[in-house]
C-alpha cells in the first residue's frame, strides 16, 4: 500500500494532466455555449500535449542537440542517450499542435455558419429554433 | 527535430500536411460567399475629403492611392500601430525563413516557420485592414500555395521512387544533385520542410481571412 501511494505521489504530473483533461471534457459536455465547448476541446488537447511532453522528459538530461556537435569533434565522443531528452514525443506533439489549430479553424468556421443561420450560439436556443423550422 | 519529423516519421508528417490542407479547403468551402453587391460603395478622396458614391463595381477606383473605401465599420487608422507593424513585419518574415532554413540543425522547421510567416501576414491584416493583406497575396495565390506545399512534399517523395528508391528515401537524390552524399538527406528534408512551411503559412492566412470576415473578404476585425 505505501508503494502504491508512493507511486501515485511520485507521478503527480500525470494526475494533473488527467484533471486538466477532465476539465476539458466537462466543458465540452456540459457547457451550453458553443465557443465554450471549443475552449474545452482546446484544454483537452493541451492536456494530451503536456502528457506526451512529460513522457519524453528525463532527469538531468539536456535538449536533444549533441553537446559540442557544432564544434566538430562529436564523432569521437560516445553519445549517451540518457543525457538527452527523447525528441520523439516532442515531434509528435508539434504536429498535434498544428493539427489542433487546423481543427479549431474548421470548428470556428462551422460556428460562424451556425451563427449566421440561427443568430445565437447557445445550444438550447439553437435546438428550439431547429424545432420551430 | 526536423530529422525525426521529415525522415524518421516522413509519412506521418506528409499526411499531417494533407490534414492542414484539408482544413483550409473545408474552411473555404464552408464560409466563402460570392454575393455580388448591388447597392454600390462609397469612396473618400483623401486630399480633398470629398465622398463619392459609385454604383458600378467595375468603375471602382482600384489601385489609386488617393481613394479610400468606406466600410460599414470604419475605424480610423492609428499611426503608431501602423508604423510599428510596418517596421516589425519584415523582421518577423526573415525570422520565419531562418526557422525553416535552420530546421535541420537546430529546433525549428516547416510547421513553426510557416506559422510565424502566416502570423506576420495576419498582423498586416489586423494592423492595416483585410484588403491591404489581400492585395499583397490574393485569394487565388493563397489557394495555389496551399496546394503547392503538398505537391512539393509528395513530389520529392515520388522523385525518390523514380530514382529507384523507396518513397521519401532522400539518399537516392544524390544521383541527380551534385552534393556530398552525406548532406543529401539534410537537403531533401529541407525541401520537404519548405513544402510544409508554404502549406501551413497559406492555410493559416486562409483560416484567418475567412473566419474574420465571415467569408466575404470585405472587412475583417
Amino acid at each position: 500500500m505505501p508503494d502504491l501511494l508512493n507511486e501515485i505521489v511520485h507521478k503527480y504530473n500525470y494526475w494533473l494532466y488527467i484533471i486538466l483533461m477532465m476539465i476539458g471534457l466537462y466543458a465540452m459536455i456540459s457547457k451550453n455555449n458553443l465557443i465554450k465547448k471549443l475552449v474545452g476541446m482546446n484544454i483537452f488537447q493541451t492536456a494530451i500535449i503536456l502528457f506526451f511532453i512529460s513522457i519524453g522528459y528525463k532527469e538531468d538530461a539536456t535538449i536533444p542537440i549533441i553537446v559540442s556537435g557544432h564544434g566538430g569533434d562529436a564523432a569521437h565522443q560516445a553519445i549517451q542517450a540518457a543525457n538527452y531528452i527523447n525528441p520523439l514525443p516532442h515531434v509528435l506533439m508539434l504536429t498535434a499542435i498544428v493539427v489542433s489549430v487546423a481543427t479549431l479553424g474548421v470548428a470556428l468556421a462551422l460556428v460562424v455558419m451556425i451563427y449566421q443561420r440561427y443568430q445565437t450560439l447557445e445550444e438550447d436556443e439553437i435546438r428550439m429554433r431547429v424545432k420551430q423550422l | 527535430m526536423t530529422a525525426v519529423l521529415a525522415d524518421y516519421r516522413g509519412y506521418d508528417t506528409m499526411f499531417e500536411t494533407v490534414v492542414i490542407f484539408a482544413a483550409g479547403l473545408a474552411c473555404i468551402l464552408l464560409l466563402r460567399t460570392y454575393i455580388q453587391r448591388t447597392r454600390g460603395r462609397e469612396y473618400r478622396h483623401i486630399p480633398t475629403g470629398i465622398i463619392i458614391h459609385i454604383q458600378d463595381p467595375n468603375k471602382a477606383p482600384k489601385g489609386l492611392r488617393e481613394f479610400e473605401l468606406i466600410d460599414n465599420i470604419w475605424v480610423p487608422h492609428d499611426l503608431i500601430i501602423k508604423t510599428v507593424c510596418r517596421i516589425l513585419i519584415p523582421f518577423i518574415q526573415i525570422f520565419s525563413l531562418y526557422v525553416v532554413m535552420h530546421g535541420d540543425f537546430s529546433p525549428g522547421g516547416g510547421f513553426q516557420g510557416g506559422v510565424i510567416f502566416g502570423a506576420s501576414l495576419i498582423l498586416l491584416a489586423i494592423s492595416f485592414d483585410l484588403r491591404t493583406a489581400l492585395q499583397l497575396v490574393s485569394e487565388k495565390t493563397l489557394g495555389m500555395l496551399c496546394a503547392l506545399g503538398v505537391v512539393i512534399y509528395s513530389g520529392i517523395g515520388c522523385l525518390c521512387i523514380m530514382l529507384s528508391g523507396n518513397f521519401l528515401d532522400y539518399g537516392t537524390l544524390s544521383q541527380i544533385l551534385p552534393v556530398d552524399p552525406n548532406h543529401i538527406r539534410a537537403l531533401g528534408m529541407l525541401g520537404v520542410e519548405i513544402g510544409v512551411g508554404i502549406t501551413v503559412m497559406a492555410v493559416m492566412v486562409v483560416l484567418y481571412i475567412n473566419i474574420a470576415s465571415e467569408g466575404r473578404h470585405h472587412q475583417g476585425l
